[in-house]
């Protein structure tokens, strides 16, 4: 092939991904935006967004790929049954990573920022948000990438291709949503904001 | 070889990993943290966070994708006359050129709805179109590096290369706009 047909080929197989992936980008940045009284009253917050998103990426994109190489190996099979100790596991321990990194991050910032100087909100607060908001786009994520890729994989569809898109586009809406969620409900037990 | 699937093994593959990337984003979160003033003060820079983030990461995984691939069928050479290697660098160029004028316009009509915009459009245009397009550029160096390296070191690309190209563009993302913002606004 030459580089033209290689160019147009990876952009053609591109596109739709990172067209899905913007509309979700902008949908995040619609409901960040609107919490800039929430990233004021927390400081410390902005700096969490990034690894708060990324984990979100990192733990469900890792899970739809191990979904659809079990359903390629024929080790699962595309249905959602309780009793699937294969599924069980794989989706408990996204969910577990997911929890722990969230909280990690929580950890990391403030004692980055502590050492830098910064002022930084309390670490049980910083703490709590990362746990309501790790729970609950934990347990949305891990819906909505099982049942799409058993959804698609009965109908025909490759699993490998819709995890990506799928991943990155309600991994941001969720994440910022639950994060903004997050941030209320926490306030609502400690106080403040 | 393929991790079992009990809770103990799938974390003792990801877990170590997943922190240290963590790590990463919390680089990228300490730039978004130094102009956060300017952030809060204009709400269309803000909405353009979490899509620079996520169009960031997605360039460098689907370049990183297709170039594992091509090193696993064995039709990759390092060289800057290869086609699959010179192809899909000009494709990612192509696709930043395309997507983030529309995550300019997008996030300046989005916060136009939304609430108000001090910004003109063109500004905000000009931070999305030039710190997406300097990111292509970086977002290339950094996925041939890394897959080159990977086969140096004798690793799977798709174990290594795209969990790091990924997190990688995500701080190059937020650099560059950060870096955009201060030439620009």
């Amino acid at each position: 092939m030459t580089i033209r047909e290689v160019a147009v080929e990876a952009y053609r197989e591109a596109l739709p991904a990172l067209g899905a992936s913007l509309v979700g980008g902008l949908l995040a940045g619609v409901v960040l935006g609107g919490m800039r009284a929430d990233l004021r009253a927390v400081e410390g917050l902005l700096v969490l967004v990034p690894a708060l998103l990324a984990t979100r990426g990192n733990v469900y994109g890792s899970l739809g790929a191990r979904l659809a190489t079990g359903l390629h190996q024929g080790l699962i099979e595309p249905r959602v049954r309780a009793g699937d100790r294969r599924l069980r596991a794989a989706a408990a321990a996204a969910l577990a990573n997911g929890l722990v990194a969230s909280l990690f991050a929580a950890t990391a910032a403030f004692v980055v920022l502590s050492l830098l100087g910064t002022p930084v909100a309390g670490l049980g607060r910083l703490l709590g948000i990362a746990l309501v908001a790790g729970f609950l786009s934990g347990i949305t994520l891990v819906a909505v990438v099982v049942t799409v890729v058993f959804a698609g994989y009965r109908r025909g569809y490759n699993p490998d291709t819709l995890v990506g898109p799928l991943v990155t586009t309600t991994g941001d809406v969720f994440g910022v949503l639950f994060l903004l969620i997050a941030v209320r409900t926490v306030a609502l037990v400690l106080g403040g904001v | 070889m393929a991790t079992d699937w009990t809770v103990r093994a799938i974390t003792r593959a990801m877990l170590p990993v997943l922190l240290l990337l963590t790590l990463v984003e919390l680089g990228s979160g300490l730039v978004l943290g130094s102009f956060e003033a300017t952030l809060l003060r204009y709400p269309s820079l803000l909405v353009l966070v979490p899509v620079t983030i996520g169009t960031a990461g997605n360039l460098g995984s689907v370049l990183a994708a297709r170039l594992s691939t091509a090193f696993h069928l064995g039709t990759l050479s390092f060289a800057p006359d290869d086609e699959t290697l010179a192809g899909n660098a000009l494709a990612t160029v192509a696709l930043a050129a395309t997507i983030f004028p529309l995550v300019g316009l997008g996030a300046w009509g989005l916060s136009a709805l939304t609430g108000s915009t001090e910004l003109s459009p063109w500004t905000v245009l000009a931070v999305s179109l030039s710190s997406g397009l300097s990111l292509a550029v970086l977002a290339v160096v950094v996925t041939v590096v890394a897959t080159y390296a990977a086969y140096r070191f004798e690793l799977d690309p798709d174990d290594v290369v795209i969990p790091v190209v990924t997190n990688t563009c995500d701080v190059l993302g937020v650099v560059l706009l950060y870096l955009a913002v201060l030439v620009l606004v």
